[in-house]
């Protein structure tokens, strides 16, 4: 058992750090990022630039084909790319739906004349893409959404179809270009069967987004509402009716493509913050109560860290990862929270007060930030059941509306 | 990145896998809980035909001279069969205390033995119920003489030797002279037995340096936990299919009841604590094996999630059976008992997790 990279990957990593350096500037510390608030124009258009540059040297996405700008590479250099780029500081992050989720599924079901179009914008960033699923009445059960295509003639005699309807939790929707849109189109099947997939343009007359502002004081998501929206039939992704086999397609992107949050506050500043603060008679880490919960915290870094090394373990070989990485988010999401409000408590009440003391605000930042990240990209709930049918083999939850059409749903 | 045991390691797995699966049911743990037998003597003569005992020892000493890579595989399949033998005290504990601390002609003497099979040895450190501190270790060693109680004592009955815990210092005993009593106790685990020792003027000699015992018995329990923590895993695994299997066999209100939330997330929870464990035991089988300087952290990591992963399986085993898995015929019953044995053996999770932070802070302030 070893840690080292092969002979392939570790010339690979030498490489990439000479090109980084070439083009980017050291972290002076690991903590040091970006602020993460993507709704900043300005980090967007540094974004782009990066993007851009990364693209151009061939290492935006390299287990892309070539004809698409990759390198047909295997996932392990990809890994080992952005493992070196994170010692780097560049904005990062808003590309991440768009070329992990929405780009995958326009390479499976697209027209070659649309991949030719859109494919090569996106890599380079030039082109920002947002998904189009969840809905106010459509969210861990995403097959239940509501916005409706209906067939309709376009100006120029063409067939097309016009959109109603709303979505909401779309993530970048306020500065993406385009986005991928799963709808209804027929009412009268049952709820996966009538589904329909679509790509359109966030500029389509009709289309009005909302920015949603967070618990957080962010605004990274937003409301997305269609009204009348009218599209070519030529932007529909696979067959009218088979929305929820191409929506698979970008789900499952979505779990290589939800990965750990990384850079946040952890044991360390834990530590840190227990050494520094006073509890009890004498500092807070000579508390029994607080070292059982660093060390139980330490434990799933280390896990959750070391569960990793064993997937790249199977990418390094060419092999398949277990499902052991399935762990990582419902791991990490709680630990984020719950470290968050116990960092707090330290402090006493104090801990309430923001920019007192150092970690102070990141600390309230996990805490809060933790009760959104259990949701994001699969809830603690879902993904536990996921775990559950997919790597323990139990039955899916009963789906009392699976049978029924859509439009009888609710209805005895 | 090759963070996975090798080809080799897991053809030994598979092969020691089978051989319990076939030799080691949970009938023949049944049979030693409800007999009289120390421990099941086939699986035990057994695993040493397949050389088991001697993986960890030198060749010169007698045994395979294989890395602490295999001896962990090997522990896992142990673990996962909860295999009434005495692998956790003459494999891991004596054999580790003796290439840790014997002299020369102790190591001479007793792995070639250990290794065959020959001979059984044990760790008696306990007296009574509390924690052995400095402060409260009345057994003393002297002039070549020790005297004290110690209890529990696994294997006490049927070992060739204890390493025991005088005071400051660890000593080897041979058990089968005058000066030895042995007295078996009950547990909660029959299938693994203890006993009491009494040790009046018996005679004995020093392991490694006097004065060194706690010192010695830091480092031996940081290897034993990596050994533990596989058979723990292995245990866990076994515990979470058990469940598992049951919950796809069992209907009520008309379905499944591994259908329903409530037990499809607790088995979730199960394989979340399993993977953690997992991933931290492998990390400590590497920093065993390179000797790294990460070892007592990874030791402290990976004995705390194993105990927590096999625990919360054994017990959650037993709830998903419902009344049935309370029976004493259940075979529920011999992972949520070996689970608490493996739990308290070398220290429980109250006193890794106080050193696991302790090691952090030495380690940050290095």
């Amino acid at each position: 058992m070893d840690f080292n990279d092969t002979p392939d990957e570790a010339a690979f990593r030498k490489e990439v750090r000479a090109w980084l350096d070439a083009n980017a500037t050291r972290k002076s510390d690991d903590k040091q990022s970006f602020r993460a608030r993507n709704d900043d124009p300005e980090l967007l258009a540094k974004a782009k630039a990066w993007q851009a540059r990364k693209a151009e040297a061939g290492y935006a996405r390299m287990t892309w084909p070539k004809e698409f700008g990759g390198r047909g590479a295997t996932p392990i250099l990809q890994v080992i790319y952005q493992q070196e780029e994170s010692n780097y500081l560049v904005p990062l992050g808003f590309f991440d739906i768009g070329l992990g989720m929405c780009i995958p599924t326009m390479m499976a079901y697209a027209a070659p004349e649309h991949l030719k179009r859109y494919v090569k914008p996106a890599l380079h960033g030039d082109e920002v893409w947002c998904q189009l699923f969840s809905e106010p009445a459509a969210g861990s059960d995403v097959a239940g959404i509501r916005t409706k295509a209906e067939r309709a003639k376009m100006p120029d005699g063409g067939d097309g179809w016009v959109i109603n309807g709303q979505k909401v939790w779309t993530s970048g929707a306020h500065y993406c270009d385009y986005g991928i849109v799963i709808t209804r189109t027929d009412p009268g099947v049952p709820k996966h069967q009538g589904l329909t997939m679509f790509f359109l343009s966030m500029k389509t007359p009709g289309v009005e987004v909302r920015p949603i502002k967070q618990i957080s004081g962010g605004a990274n998501f937003n409301e997305v509402f269609f009204t009348d929206v009218a599209i070519p039939d030529s932007q529909r992704l696979g067959k009218v009716g088979e929305g929820w086999k191409v929506a698979l397609t970008t789900l499952m992107n979505e779990r290589l493509a939800v990965g750990l949050p990384s850079g946040g506050l952890d044991i360390d500043e834990l530590m840190e913050l227990a050494r520094d603060t006073d509890l009890d008679d004498g500092p807070a880490i000579k508390n029994q109560q607080v070292r059982g919960k660093i060390a139980d915290w330490y434990v799933q870094q280390q896990g959750l860290k070391l569960t990793r090394y064993r997937t790249l373990t199977a990418l390094s070989k060419g092999q398949t990862p277990g499902p052991e990485s399935s762990i990582i988010k419902i791991v990490a999401a709680p630990k984020m929270q719950d470290m968050g409000a116990f960092a707090m408590e330290i402090m006493g009440q104090g801990g309430i007060m923001k920019e007192q003391v150092p970690h102070a605000a990141g600390f309230q930042a996990q805490w809060i930030g933790g009760a959104g990240f259990r949701i994001a990209g699969g809830t603690d709930e879902i993904l536990r059941n996921i775990v559950a049918e997919r790597v323990l083999g139990l039955p899916s939850d009963v789906r009392v509306d699976k049978d029924i059409p859509f439009n009888q749903m609710g209805k005895k | 990145m090759n963070f996975d045991f090798s080809d080799d390691q897991k053809l030994l797995k598979e092969q020691i896998a089978r051989f319990l699966a076939d030799k080691c049911p949970l009938k023949v743990v049944r049979r030693v809980l409800d007999g009289n037998e120390a421990f099941a003597d086939e699986v035990w003569k057994g695993l040493v035909d397949l050389g088991v005992p001697g993986i960890g020892i030198p060749e010169e000493y007698g045994g395979l001279g294989l890395s602490p890579l295999e001896l962990c595989v090997a522990a896992e399949e142990i673990g996962r069969v909860a295999a009434p033998v005495p692998f956790d005290t003459s494999v891991v504990l004596a054999t580790e205390a003796l290439k840790l601390a014997g002299s020369d002609a102790q190591k001479k003497k007793w792995l070639p033995l250990l290794a065959a099979g020959k001979a059984i040895g044990t760790l008696a450190t306990a007296e009574g119920a509390q924690t052995p501190r400095p402060s409260n270790v009345r057994t003393l060693f002297g002039g070549g003489r020790l005297n004290g109680r110690k209890v529990p004592v696994a294997d006490g009955e049927v070992a060739t030797f204890a390493v025991v815990l005088a005071k400051n210092s660890l000593v080897l005993v041979e058990l089968a002279q005058k000066g030895v009593a042995r007295k078996g106790i009950e547990t909660i685990d029959p299938t693994r037995k203890h006993c009491e020792l009494t040790f009046t003027d018996a005679t004995a000699e020093l392991l490694g340096a006097e004065g060194e015992g706690w010192r010695l018995l830091e480092r031996l329990y940081d290897a034993a936990a990596i050994y533990f923590a596989f058979a723990q895993v292995g245990g866990a695994e076994a515990a979470m299919y058990m469940a598992r299997d049951y919950a796809l066999q069992r209907f009520a209100f008309g379905r499944a009841i591994g259908s329903y939330q409530a037990i499809k997330h607790k088995l979730a929870d199960c394989y979340v604590k399993l993977e953690l464990a997992r991933s931290n035991a492998y990390y400590g089988a590497m920093m065993l094996t390179d000797g790294g300087a990460d070892l007592p952290l990874a030791a402290a990591a990976a004995r705390i999630a194993a105990t927590e992963a096999y625990d919360f399986a054994s017990k959650e085993n037993i709830q998903t059976h419902g009344g049935i898995g309370f029976t004493w015929e259940a075979d529920t019953q011999f992972h949520l008992r070996r689970a608490r044995v493996l739990a308290l053996s070398i220290g429980g999770p109250m006193a890794w997790k106080d050193r696991l932070v302790t090691r952090l802070e030495q380690k940050n302030a290095a």
